[in-house]
């Protein structure tokens, strides 16, 4: 051990570095190290065809927290926009679209009455959404025995519901419970609102719109308004700009950053976390160990079952992780038509999923291990807005599909497919048919396609089950709840060891709360930490 | 071990056969769902058969788990509080293992029967926490409750009656060790164990062999007066020896409902058996706040002026209550009145004066005593012959 560190991060992802930069500020003397070549964990981009390129797991960014944007000067260190206030458009196969922006929806099949509904629903989920986001700013309560900072946050969750009105706090209570699908039928007429929103909600987890903690799972999508955001926006050079615009300012703070450097073990030393060994054999010390892998990885195998007592091994096994995201790139040899959409709105966030029993059906798959037939679909056609990414004439054509299982029977190189394709082959297929419906065409466009599956995105990103969140985002899994009880507050349940990551709270999404609260705990707690 | 589903829903166990023969006063008890007798003829003749000749003890429903593989002994180790590779091969430990929250599970005995081979003997059933304590290590278990029969002898005459039987040597065999025994052609595992601190054995067979176990030991410990002895009597000869019961001297913290009511080792008076040079076990973390924050309770041993057993009785300091008894007893051996008390700290110092509340009845009429009481530094009972190797003549 020749360096000896006082905080050693694992993990390069947004939120490890977010972390890295905040400690390295408050004088701490870190280093972060990332088995990947590239920092930003799953804020990145990569090319996946001669000359395409793509963000190849996150594609909007539109929950970063304004303040970890300022402290950490992102701008400065080149974070750009490439588009902003982007729009999301629901397709319809005839062209019918709809389209929604903050409070307002248009579209032919949008009636006054359901407009005017949707402005209510809006601006009152908007106050659901505050009282989430003021809570999501902090480090959540303990479960017991708080102390009194715990209380103020406990006091600000129930002044806040207070301060909601008692209508407006009896309806959050009634319907953070409940479901999409029923609150929707509530609301709403048109199929295809209804159907958009649904998708929000199950953006990323394993579920349908009929499914308990969507509602919850809805208003967590919408926190970036809380932030300032309008829409979604493009990060300009794909979403690894972030990663590399958050590397430069950890390092423009003195974090000492390794890429390239595997952890294969987070080292306890009598009970305590006091450094890492790498996949080469290095070892390095450090007072604190912070982990941004999620936490199965982190505890599962860079700690190890065996150094931790039994009832937080269970816990830690407990954890749901499947991811049911996949996703799409397609190189394209020009830009894709598609029916009724003119440019403008082809730089929107295009989304199918006609109504929710269409993405019911979608996600009924999953549950027993297949991929959708007819899957639903989160689209961005980046090169609209950033031409950089693709050869000039070409377009790149990138898509969040839902649902698909971390690994079908036989897994996904298995030839058991219809027609002696492999299960990637006919996914693949089986989107490219989709897409053919609304863009008529396309398939004679694409030059080349990847497909990455949850397994995909777990192998190339580290994160458990390929999920999103680092862990199921459901009301038994959030805050003095996550990841799981007795890990809490950031501190991980074992001496020295932090997690700073989507699997800690509030969760995941592109944001740097998770980071910049675990750094601020960090902080708070001095030679105690 | 069926149950007999025409007569009775308890199961019986391998001995039942013998056991019912003997035990002429029907007075049977529950044992995790056996039937087990609390007492055989007398309580009194059969403690004093513990003490003077050999009692025999049924103990076969006692949980016996099998812990085999390469993690054998990493797996016990971060399951129990103490140093698991300090018991080497053919020799029994007694332990305590914890939850999370450093609270007594239960507590048992850990026998190393091979190279990364065990047997944990506990008295609760713990195949659940077994299999959650497994994560991440490589090991087998299985539950061989019903696949071991088992029975206690115990006494003075108890080493004599063995020799008789034909296990021979066994007199060298030293307190916790094991031994092994052909018998009509299976395997007679002997510990030098027991829960009546006083000379003793335990004995594993397979259920097939047992009827023919118990015979054999009857026969050879006849001229040693042998005596099958039940709960009632074990009762009164573990407190004079100053041995805590699971489920009666603490609740097994898994199955304890209400909060603040299980312990920690520390407050058990066990803190011997933790040891927090271990860098991983469960509960260590909740017990190193313990020591440095102190414990909420103290386990003492008191003895209690009078001869009216402070049963279920509040013990107070200066009229203010600061405990309550988990177990009493007079011990006719000692010829003290033993009571195992839970007080509140810092109460609990040896030779501290108390007061113990006694409720008793005499032909319907009840009477409260206040007994003067002191905390005791050992157990009452403690012959030289339960540690004698060889055990003396008797
Ligand atoms: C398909 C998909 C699409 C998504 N789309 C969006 C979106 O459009 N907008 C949005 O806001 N969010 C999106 N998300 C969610 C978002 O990407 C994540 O929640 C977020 O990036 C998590 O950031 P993080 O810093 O907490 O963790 P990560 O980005 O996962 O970083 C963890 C880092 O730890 C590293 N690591 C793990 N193990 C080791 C090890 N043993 N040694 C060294 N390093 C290790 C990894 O390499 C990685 O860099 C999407 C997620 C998925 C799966």
């Amino acid at each position: 051990m020749t360096d000896r560190y006082d905080v050693i991060l694992v993990g390069a992802g947004h939120n490890g570095l977010v972390c890295a930069a905040y400690l390295a500020k408050a004088g701490r003397k870190v280093l972060v190290l990332d088995a990947s070549d590239s920092p930003g964990g799953a804020a990145a981009t990569r090319e996946f065809a001669p000359g395409y390129s793509v963000s190849s797991c996150a594609q909007w960014l539109h929950q970063l927290h304004p303040r970890v944007c300022r402290d950490l000067e992102l701008e400065r260190h080149g974070l750009a926009w490439a588009a902003r206030d982007i729009a999301s458009i629901s397709l319809d196969a005839g062209g019918q679209h709809l389209e929604l922006l903050g409070a307002s929806v248009e579209g032919p099949g949008v009636s006054a009455e359901d407009q005017q509904a949707y402005r209510t629903f809006h601006g009152r989920t908007a106050r659901y959404v505050k009282l989430l986001a003021r809570v999501f700013e902090s480090r959540p309560p303990r479960l017991v025995e708080s102390n009194l900072a715990d209380r103020i946050t406990l006091l600000k969750l129930g002044l806040g519901l207070k301060l909601l009105g008692r209508d407006d706090m009896s309806d959050l209570m009634r319907i953070v419970l409940t479901n999409m699908y029923d609150l929707m039928e509530e609301h709403f007429d048109s199929p295809q609102l209804k159907a958009l929103l649904s998708f929000n909600s199950v953006l990323g987890s394993s579920m349908g719109p009929r499914t308990p903690n969507t509602v919850f799972g809805y208003l967590y999508q919408r926190l970036g308004e809380a932030f300032g955001h309008t829409g979604v926006s493009q990060v300009k050079g794909g979403m690894g700009a972030l990663g590399e615009a958050l590397a430069a300012s950890a390092r423009a703070r003195g974090v000492t950053l390794r890429l390239g450097s595997r952890v294969a073990s987070i080292d306890m030393f009598n009970g305590r976390a006091g450094g890492v060994t790498l996949a080469s054999g290095e070892q390095l010390g450090a007072a604190v160990v912070v982990s941004n892998a999620d936490p199965v990885t982190t505890f599962e195998q860079l700690v190890g079952y065996r150094n931790m007592e039994t009832g937080m091994a269970r816990r830690v096994s407990h954890v749901r992780c499947s991811g049911a995201a996949a996703k799409l790139h397609l190189a394209l040899d020009g830009l894709p038509g598609f029916t009724g959409l003119d440019k403008a709105q082809l730089g929107q966030r295009l989304v199918i999923a006609p109504d929710m029993n269409y993405i019911e059906r979608a996600f009924n798959a999953v549950k027993y291990g297949e991929y959708s037939a007819s899957p639903a679909m989160d689209i961005s056609i980046p090169t609209l807005h950033d031409p950089t990414g693709a050869p000039a004439g070409g377009h790149v054509l990138s898509a969040i599909v839902q649902f698909a299982p971390a690994e079908p029977a036989g897994g996904w190189e298995a030839a058991s497919a219809p027609g002696g394709e492999t299960h990637r082959q006919h996914f693949t297929r089986l989107v490219l048919d989709q897409l053919e419906r609304y863009a008529p065409g396309i398939r004679e466009q694409v030059v080349a396609s990847q497909l990455l599956t949850p397994s995909d995105l777990e192998r190339e990103y580290g994160m458990k089950g390929g999920h999103w969140h680092h862990g199921e985002l459901a009301l038994d899994q959030v805050l003095m709840m996550r990841p799981f009880p007795g890990a809490s507050q950031y501190a991980s349940g074992l001496d020295g060891l932090y997690l700073c990551g989507a699997g800690a709270h509030p969760g995941g999404g592109v944001m740097g709360l998770a980071g910049s609260n675990a750094a601020r705990e960090i902080i708070r707690r001095g030679a105690a930490a | 071990m069926k149950a007999n589903s025409d007569e009775t829903m308890m199961l019986r166990t391998p001995f039942h056969s013998r056991v019912a023969a003997a035990c002429e006063l029907n007075d049977w008890g529950t044992w995790k769902g056996y039937t087990t007798p609390r007492s055989y003829t007398d309580v009194e003749l059969e403690y004093f058969a513990i003490r003077s000749t050999t009692g025999v003890f049924d103990l076969s429903p006692m949980n016996k788990y099998r812990i085999t593989g390469p993690d054998a002994e990493a797996y016990l180790n971060r399951m129990v509080t103490r140093d698991v590779s300090k018991i080497r091969v053919g020799r029994v430990g007694y332990t305590v293992w914890c939850n999370d929250a450093g609270q007594v599970m239960d507590d048992g005995t850990i026998f190393h029967l091979g190279e990364n081979d065990y047997r944990l003997c506990a008295f609760a059933r713990a195949v659940d926490w077994m299999h959650w304590s497994a994560l991440g290590f490589d090991v087998q278990i299985v539950d061989e409750s019903d696949e071991v029969a088992a029975l206690a002898v115990q006494g003075p005459t108890s080493c004599a009656t063995l020799l008789a039987m034909g296990l021979t040597g066994l007199e060298e065999l030293k307190p916790f060790g094991l031994a092994s025994f052909p018998f009509e052609g299976e395997t007679l595992t002997v510990s030098r164990t027991g829960f009546t601190g006083d000379l003793g054995y335990e004995l594993w067979i397979v259920p097939d062999k047992a009827e023919l176990l118990w015979d054999r030991l009857f026969a050879a410990g006849k001229p040693h007066i042998i005596k099958p002895f039940g709960s009632d009597a074990l009762d009164l000869a573990r407190i004079e020896a100053g041995f805590l019961q699971a489920g009666v001297d603490f609740v097994p913290a898994e199955s304890a409902v209400r909060n603040g009511r299980s312990r920690s080792p520390y407050e058990l008076g066990l803190e011997w058996l933790v040891d927090m040079d271990k860098p991983v076990f469960n509960g260590r973390k909740a017990l190193q706040r313990e020591r440095a924050e102190g414990s909420r309770y103290r386990f003492a041993m008191l003895d209690v002026d009078g001869n009216k057993p402070a049963q279920h009785s509040f013990i107070l300091k200066d009229g203010k209550k600061v405990g309550t008894v988990t177990s009493a007893a007079w011990c006719p051996t000692a010829k003290s009145n033993v009571a195992f008390a839970q007080l509140e700290m810092p109460h609990g110092a040896v030779g501290e004066k108390l007061v113990a509340e006694i409720y008793y009845q005499r032909e319907l009429q009840w009477t409260r005593v206040l007994a003067p009481c002191t905390v005791i530094a050992a157990p009452v009972f403690n012959p030289p012959r339960r540690r004698a190797v060889p055990p003396g003549q008797f």
